[in-house]
């Protein structure tokens, strides 16, 4: 029972920064309709800004997952600017090598700027355990669950209580429409960027003291958190985070409970599972846009 | 000075010209409908004017105010809404939250505001659901306030796209062929709409329309369109025994 709970919390956490990932994709999917292959790879770049501001420049940690999430927020904006905006219109396949082919740039550049070791970072959540009887539960995971739980109750105030949210929900049902009640869709639509990078960011240095910051680590990721925002139903925010919590603790307990091989198979079983029977995913709509 | 001033406007595709240096005025209060054949450049007026697509030569005014160069998003701010002619609505929310979207140019309130729902934005709130709600006794909507866009009728669509436009209280009003789709009753209700929206709303009111009847009911003015250029411009009557209008309607 102590080895479920311990599995479970560690399957949870692991399974939040899935869903962090996740939730960047449905973010830009629903905004777009671009799926954005470089969403691991923010995270990892988000992680190295985060080494930079903490690790060698010797910041407050605070100051400097502030500073990563900020830094990585313009860097969104700049890659929807330049990179995807220019493309946008054309046929789905070619946006799509590109956000694949801005993965491959990421991950070399970080590798050319600060080599190909693993680094770590200190934080406040590196060291400590809770204990609750014969529980042992690391602040590391502990701290992801908490910054997940927070981050899904502000965008749900932001996505459904403010303007602006409002706006992004609007611009991405009927872009055409948008325009013409006053909304700036362009604008918008960076700033979607901006948000999908950030969260990608908090998950990149949350996950710091657990898997270390390498230039690969965006990819490993990246493949695990795109079952689940399929699972969840590409397009369903909270979808996106159920999902990687899904994906996070099948991993974890077969990992634990099932041969040595099974624990990188068996979220992908569960999600063809899932597929043949409920394809649309768990908390998909039917209703496609008609264009 | 017109209220609002189309100067020499075109609009080229390569070698077809969709728009060929077309100028007209509208007077404040005024209805004035853009009649013509498929692919006259009725549309395309239309989307140069939402500034859907920049024009090739020519300019816009609206209010002695050049607005050529505005984005589209501005359009609504300077208090110019359009309808489609094949509906733009947000179809997976309610018809209360497609009238709210209408309010968006009106907006005033802080994003930390919203976050903390704060009195400001409360009282804002309020504000804005009497706008709609006048404007969904206007058009006898009060059924349908809950209901989901995908599920409703075509002819209700129409109205409720109309009734968007309205919710951004603006004082130029472009409808795109407002009557497509609808049965004889329906239209009806539309050209009473479209009058009363002139007159006790006071907007002035730019329709692209195919059916006659309801061109000749509401219309102040009438401009006929053939091949991008202006054939006839005057009362409706007037346009239509214009011999060049006979002519290009029934191709003689």
């Amino acid at each position: 029972m102590l080895d479920f709970v311990q599995q479970l919390v560690s399957g949870i956490a692991l399974g939040c920064v899935y869903g962090l990932i996740a939730l960047g994709f449905v973010l830009i999917y629903k905004a777009t309709e671009v799926v954005n292959f470089a969403q691991g790879d923010l995270m990892m770049l988000g992680g190295f800004f985060a080494f930079t501001f903490i690790g060698l420049m010797g910041l407050n940690y605070w100051i400097g997952f502030a500073g990563a999430v900020i830094a990585m927020a313009l860097f969104g904006m700049l890659t929807e600017r330049v990179i995807v905006r220019p493309i946008l219109g054309y046929p789905q396949f070619s946006v799509i090598m590109v956000t694949i082919g801005l993965g491959y740039f990421l991950r070399s550049i970080t590798g050319i700027i600060w080599g190909t070791d693993d680094f770590k970072i200190d934080t406040p959540f590196s060291q400590g355990v809770l204990r609750i009887g014969s529980l042992v539960l690391a602040h590391d995971k502990l701290s992801v669950i908490a910054a997940t739980i927070i981050l899904c109750a502000l965008l749900y105030l932001f996505f459904n209580r403010t303007t602006l949210g409002t706006a992004m929900r609007a611009s991405s049902e009927n872009m055409l429409a948008a325009y013409y009640m006053g909304i700036p869709v362009k604008r918008v639509v960076s700033i979607v960027w901006a948000i999908a990078a950030a969260v990608a960011t908090f998950a990149g240095v949350l996950l710091a003291p657990i898997t270390f910051i390498h230039s690969n680590v965006g990819l490993v990721l990246g493949l695990k958190a795109f079952p689940a925002a399929v699972l969840g139903g590409f397009g369903s925010i909270p979808g996106a985070v159920v999902g990687g919590i899904l994906i996070g603790v099948i991993e974890s307990m077969a990992g634990f409970y099932l041969p040595q091989g099974w624990k990188d198979v068996a979220p992908y079983i569960v999600l063809l599972a899932v597929l043949l029977l409920k394809p649309e995913g768990i908390f998909g709509l039917h209703v496609r846009k008609k264009v | 000075m017109s209220y609002f001033r189309a100067e020499n406007l075109s609009l080229h595709f390569g070698g077809l010209k969709a728009v060929d240096a077309v100028s007209f005025a509208v007077e404040k209060g005024e209805i004035l409908s853009i009649i013509g054949p498929n692919g006259a450049g009725k549309s395309s007026i239309f989307n140069l004017i939402s500034r859907i697509y920049p024009p090739t030569h020519g300019r816009i005014y609206f209010e002695d105010q050049d607005i050529t160069q505005e984005p589209a998003y501005d359009i609504a701010k300077l208090g110019i809404a359009r309808t489609f002619q094949n509906i733009e609505l947000f179809e997976n929310a309610t018809v209360l939250a497609n009238l709210l979207v209408g309010r968006h140019r009106h907006s005033t309130t802080q994003l930390w505001q919203e976050l903390l729902f704060l009195p400001n934005v409360r009282a804002a709130e309020k504000m804005h659901r009497r706008r709609v709600e006048q404007v969904i006794e206007f058009l006898d909507l009060e059924p349908y306030r809950e209901k989901l866009i995908s599920g409703l009728p075509y002819g209700v669509r129409k109205v409720i796209e109309l009734a968007r436009a309205l919710c951004t209280e603006p004082k130029l009003i472009l409808l795109d062929e407002p009557s497509s789709g609808l049965n004889v009753e329906e239209t009806e209700d539309m050209s009473f709409w479209i009058r009363d929206m002139k007159t006790e709303l006071g907007m002035t009111v730019l329709m692209v329309e195919h059916d006659m009847t309801l061109v000749n009911r509401v219309s102040d003015r009438v401009i006929a369109l053939n091949y991008g250029k202006v054939l006839a411009m005057g009362s409706p009557s007037e346009v239509q025994q214009h011999p060049d209008v006979v002519a290009a309607y029934l191709g003689a």
